[in-house]
């Protein structure tokens, strides 16, 4: 045992400084608040907002502005170079961005790649958890089954990068396996696979990763959506005596489709920016890498600022649609609300 | 709306199929419901098992045959655990110190936001000025827009400060040991402000409007609603808050791997993605060491489900 706890006093003091900086300064706030004037809500307002406001704007809103700055300047950031990172990005052929299909086995590219994620995704755990849901409701031990499949959210994904990594552990043909999947395999006759090396499947074994995830996400929110379904449409449906496969599709569907956009639209952002399953599992070798992963490869370890930059606000420009929708729903829903 | 995972309906349906062929039909169905769901929880829950178990094998066992070998030999050690959390860092251990680090960068990553969300939310909920919508809409669509772009500023503004035209407005932060954390801390916070505020916001502004409004005739100030009227009402809400951030901040890489510099102040997360790079094959050690960094938000997870199943459902089926 050569673990020196001495060591780790000083972290320890310093988590303590920061919960009394937090009491300090929560307890600051609340006193101003009691000593301003009470009349105005407009300084009230401002007093309760500050905090959040500033830090989101030197942390968040000022820094995003200043990346779209610097996605059209280069690696060093000091000289303007128009679309030129852009460029790189969408013709480049040593990018790595664009998919090749002259190689065998084909390139998908990290464009390429990224949309696959982002399709299969949402579609696959989306039906897992909605089938799930929809076959553990009213079953007994629901509440158990359900935490099943929840349990993995509580997972980081660098742990359940390793936990998978296992599942697809490769020994040569003839030893004994260790890895569960070519365990599979032999058993069933078939010779062991490197599931994430070889090109161009082991990307969709990476997207495994992600579904196992988040099923338990759409799993929650589809099950409360369907125990919502008013009573009296699924009675009248029985009484009309359609069979179970016709309920699924013409009541359970149809009621909750609003939830059902919710989580394809959830886990989709949550998808565009996947980095933490490719940097544990692969490191982006093999052409499994996505744009999240190159954002950081090229911001951080190649000081690649213009192109990393760039990357990011391709992120972003994937998400714009999104914002631009829930922004015109929330206003519509705060309309209705005041009225 | 049923919290899901809370609620077990009794009656599993009361009425008889009127036909023979129903009655069939219906066992048939209930058969395939079990069988696919019990498929689906077995995938979701036996890789877990597998590093689990694992984690508790003896080195050559591990690395010579599966795990499931256990089960008809089981040999029990935890030495692997020791060597991972005590052992030297040279030899991928030491894990005890990230453990450090990870508490230590995730307790006040969790209080900041919980507190200047709160505050930000009554504000946007129960106070009225011009523009306050506007507001409340910005900070919304800021849900979405992605981390990825706030990094590299950032990272600028902690190592270089602000200059403009030559003319250096804010110093750089120049922190260095333990006092680093203070950065991580601070990008974390900023992140988490627009989930939260929304989130506490949907609580704040179902609390019926009567109670504010009568307190407010009484002549009560703002920060006395705030702090004996609204804040005990919505301590689930900030209870499941604290749940997301919490899972959010223990099992974050990104923010992590940029702002918490070397392996002093690094976390949990960035040191076992480290040890899949290096050491992939010494599955004795990355079992545990993943073990390790999944068993505190697992247990959070567990004994917390209630109120984070809540916060899940308030934050995505309303928004």
């Amino acid at each position: 045992m050569n673990f020196d706890f001495t060591a780790e006093a000083p972290k320890l003091m310093m988590l303590l400084y920061g919960v009394i900086a937090f009491a300090a300064v929560v307890g600051l706030l609340l006193l101003v608040l009691d000593v301003l004037p009470a009349r105005k809500d407009r300084w009230i307002a401002l007093g309760l907002l500050a905090p959040a406001g500033l830090l989101l704007l030197v942390g968040l809103i000022v820094p995003a502005i200043r990346t779209m700055v610097l996605a059209f300047m280069n690696a060093d950031s000091s000289e303007f170079v128009g679309l030129e990172n852009f460029r790189w990005m969408f013709t480049d052929k040593n990018s790595g961005m664009l998919p090749d299909f002259s190689t065998d086995p084909v390139q998908y590219g990290v464009l390429l790649s990224t949309l696959l994620w982002v399709l299969l995704v949402p579609t696959v755990s989306t039906a897992v958890g909605l089938v799930y849901a929809v076959m553990v409701d009213r079953a007994r031990f629901e509440s158990f089954a359900k935490s099943l499949i929840f349990m993995p959210m509580a997972i980081s994904f660098v742990g359940a990068g390793i936990i998978w990594k296992f599942v697809y552990e490769y020994r040569q043909e003839g030893s004994e396996q260790i890895g569960l999947l070519n365990q599979f395999v032999v058993a069933l006759g078939g010779t062991p696979q490197q599931w994430l090396l070889d090109g161009p499947w082991n990307t969709l074994f990476l997207i495994v990763v992600l579904v196992w995830i988040q099923a338990g996400f759409s799993m929650v929110v589809l099950s409360a959506a369907i125990k919502a379904i008013p009573a009296d449409i699924v009675e009248a449906a029985h009484i009309d005596g359609v069979t179970p496969w016709q309920m699924f599709w013409r009541v359970t569907i149809p009621s909750i489709r609003p939830a059902l956009v919710v989580v394809l639209v959830t886990i989709s952002i949550g998808t565009l920016k996947v980095f933490d399953i490719v940097r544990t599992m692969t490191g982006g070798q093999f052409g499994t890498s996505v744009v999240a992963n190159e954002m950081y490869t090229y911001s951080f370890r190649a000081d690649e600022k213009g192109k990393g930059a760039a990357l990011a606000v391709l992120l972003f420009l994937f998400v714009i649609p999104i914002v631009i929708y829930q922004v015109r729903l929330m206003r519509r829903r705060r309309l209705e609300g005041a009225r | 709306m049923s919290t899901g995972t809370e609620t077990v309906l009794a009656a599993p349906d009361a009425e008889v199929p009127p036909t023979v062929a129903g009655r069939v039909r219906k066992k048939l169905t209930s058969r395939t419901a079990s069988a696919v769901s019990l498929v689906i929880a077995l995938l979701w829950t036996v890789p877990t098992i597998g590093v689990l178990v694992s984690s508790i094998r003896p080195e050559d066992e591990i690395k010579s045959n599966g795990w499931w070998n256990f089960f008809a030999n089981p040999q029990f050690t935890l030495e692997n655990y020791e060597q991972v959390l005590f052992g030297s860092r040279s030899a991928s251990g030491g894990l005890a110190g990230y453990f450090i680090n990870s508490l230590v960068i995730t307790i006040p990553s969790v209080l900041f936001p919980l507190a200047f969300c709160a505050l930000a939310a009554y504000a946007l909920a129960w106070t009225r000025f011009r523009g306050r919508d506007w507001i409340y809409i910005a900070i919304f669509a800021l849900q979405i827009v992605p981390l990825q772009m706030a990094l590299i500023p950032l990272l600028s503004f902690f190592n270089y400060g602000v200059s403009l035209g030559g003319v250096q407005l804010l110093p750089a932060w120049d922190l260095d040991g333990p006092a680093k954390f203070i950065t991580v801390w601070f990008a974390h916070t900023c992140f988490a402000l627009p989930l939260g505020i929304f989130l506490l916001h949907n609580f704040m502004a179902q609390l019926p409007g009567d109670l504010v409004e009568a307190a407010r005739v009484d002549g009560a100030s703002h920060a006395k609603i705030f702090r004996s009227v609204v804040l005990p009402l919505i301590v689930p809400a900030l209870a499941s808050f604290a749940i997301f951030q919490f899972l959010w901040v223990w099992n974050d890489l990104l923010v992590a791997l940029i702002f918490a510099g070397g392996p002093k102040n690094a976390p949990l997360t960035v040191r076992l993605a480290e040890l899949a790079g290096n050491r992939g094959n010494e599955w004795q050690r990355l079992t545990a060491a993943a073990f390790v960094s999944i068993i505190v938000p697992l247990a959070v997870f567990l004994s917390l489900q209630r109120y984070f199943v809540r916060g899940l459902l308030a934050g995505s089926v309303k928004g």
